[in-house]
């Protein structure tokens, strides 16, 4: 009976993490298709920049919103999600990239350079991908086996990628800030949610 | 100077409206059929049909028209914004392969209507534009609000091919109807005192619900040396690819500078200011540092945030150089000799 439960909690956990993964793909699937199709608007490059970027931004604050909102409603089930949100704000981020360097810039390398140089959101969100890389890189059950207490201390990172992100859409945008602080205003929230219990318990002691 | 028309014009609106585009002076030769990669025709590419049904009416409506050029004295249609200009032998028009009109129609920055590149033409239909009146005010002898049929009435319209450079780093190029604003200021007769223009738009936020928020100062101001609002690039367009201008695109009545980037280019007018000073500007006022009141297109002068040095032609996959005054320097850079343009950027 034990192990009848135990492959039915097992074969529950398949649906639940394939069913994020399908969800997570599906805006990837909308540009692909809108792409065949000749749909991205009047600009594609932008369309496939901006949509990327967002959904980079989206899903970064998805996976940091896990553990809070895991401890606040006790819902355990949810644990496993933080890698997976994780990961594909990581893959959105890598095609946000690599759209940006190679599609829009594609033969522009003089302004890639200077880009990368003299720009301070191109820099932000360049910082963001490389502190992203290697929490993609240990994010296996091995690597987080190997570097035990470490792992935690160096997945903090995420929030200095999750402030990477935003300052790169704070300094993008012209005029309209209504979007990038919308998304500034959620990091904060969910770095109080975890820095708040912290600071009480230290004032107490 | 209204020699810039030849004498002749004929109301040919309603045969050449709907597909003007497609007027190119090479158009017919090589014409290039896009396709997606699924090897679809873009419905923007098929003849409309209504078009195709008409054809043998279209075609009497030609000779019928090839007939009447021939009389002499047959005067041009109503000046009422919907008449089709003469094609301008002036030299200023580019060339280069327009922009599909679906594109400069919904790819607009007009933060009047919400400022996403796709809201301007989902909340056109809120900008009601008629009636419409504009007021010329300040240095001038003979100041006045007139309507926008009188504004029409009394100066031939033009065409002109122009390149758009936004400061956004893409660009456009389209086919503008309207008049040189010259000729226009002239009619109001600007006195000496009158060295600068400031353009004003419209301020109703239940006509322009991007207004409700306080994204920038509103009413959008503008504003030209005397000398710019005088050259004869300098255009107040009424209208684009032989239609009357979209919602989304500035109707009834905006600006055309295309040697600046495209904010000095404002849209929905009601006001125009002969002034001794150089005016506020709407940009210059919310970024000082990141936008001047000469906005001249220039790949050697970067934005703060961004590079200046390419662009994006809507269409393109790859960018293209940016051309000193968006390629008017021939025509422009005399305006400003021996001024330091990175300090008056």
């Amino acid at each position: 009976m034990g192990g009848l439960r135990e492959g039915s909690e097992r074969f529950a956990r398949l649906c639940g993490q394939g069913a994020v993964v399908a969800l997570t793909l599906l805006p990837l699937a909308w540009l692909g298709l809108s792409a065949l199709r000749g749909t991205l608007g009047a600009n594609p490059v932008e369309t496939l920049e901006h949509t990327t970027g967002n959904w980079t931004l989206r899903l970064l604050l998805a996976s940091l919103a896990v553990t809070p909102v895991r401890r606040a409603l006790g819902w355990s089930w949810l644990a496993p999600y933080r890698r997976t949100l994780g990961l594909a704000a990581f893959g959105y981020c890598t095609v946000h990239l690599l759209s940006y360097a190679l599609v829009d810039l594609w033969g522009a390398w003089d302004t890639l350079v200077e880009d990368v140089l003299e720009r301070p959101y191109v820099s932000a969100g360049l910082t963001g991908f490389v502190l992203l890389l290697p929490l993609a890189i240990t994010s296996t059950r091995g690597w987080q086996r190997r570097l035990g207490r470490s792992w935690v201390r160096l997945h903090r990172l995420v929030y200095a990628a999750g402030i990477a992100g935003c300052l790169h859409f704070l300094w993008l945008v012209k005029a309209d800030l209504r979007e990038p602080l919308v998304h500034t205003g959620i990091l904060a929230a969910l770095l109080g949610a975890r820095l708040l219990p912290r600071l009480r318990r230290a004032l107490r002691v | 100077m209204a020699g810039i028309a030849t004498p002749v014009f004929l109301c040919l609106e309603t045969a050449t409206a709907p597909a003007p585009y497609k007027d190119h002076p090479e158009g017919s030769a090589r014409m290039l059929i896009r396709t997606n990669f699924l090897g679809e025709l873009p419905e923007r590419d098929a003849t409309d049909p209504t078009l195709y049904l008409r054809r043998r009416e279209l075609i009497r409506t030609a000779a019928v028209a090839a007939g009447l050029l021939l009389l002499p004295g047959c005067g041009r249609a109503e000046g009422d914004g919907t008449a089709r200009p003469a094609d301008s032998p002036d030299g200023f028009s580019t060339d280069e392969p327009q922009t599909p009109f679906e594109d400069a129609a919904s790819y607009n920055n007009f933060y009047e209507l919400g400022t996403d590149k796709g809201d301007p033409a989902e909340n056109a239909g809120a900008l009601v534009t008629r009636p419409w009146s504009v007021s010329i005010e300040g240095e001038v002898a003979k100041p006045g609000n007139v309507s926008l049929e009188q504004l029409l009435a009394a100066t031939p319209l033009v065409e002109r091919i122009y390149r758009l450079r936004c400061v956004e780093a893409w660009s456009m190029v389209i086919p503008w109807r309207g008049l040189p604003l010259r000729e226009v200021l002239a009619r109001f007769e600007p006195t000496s005192r009158a060295k600068y223009v400031a353009f004003r738009t419209l301020h109703d936020p239940a006509r322009m619900p991007g207004q409700r928020r306080p994204v920038l100062d509103w009413p959008y101001r503008e504003g030209l040396r005397i000398d710019e609002a005088m050259h004869p690039l300098t255009l107040l367009a009424t209208g684009m690819y032989g239609r009357d201008l979209p919602g989304q695109n500035g109707a009834p009545l905006r600006l055309v500078v295309p040697w600046k980037y495209g904010f000095k280019s404002i849209k929905s007018i009601v006001s125009i200011r002969l002034q001794e000073t150089q005016p506020q500007t709407s940009w210059n006022l919310a970024a000082p540092n990141e936008y001047g009141f000469y906005s001249n297109v220039n790949p050697e002068v970067d934005h703060p945030r961004w590079s200046q040095k390419r662009e994006r032609r809507i269409g393109d996959f790859r960018r293209r150089r940016t051309l000193p005054f968006n390629g008017y320097a021939e025509q422009v850079a005399q305006l400003y000799a021996g001024m330091d343009l990175r300090a008056n950027f």
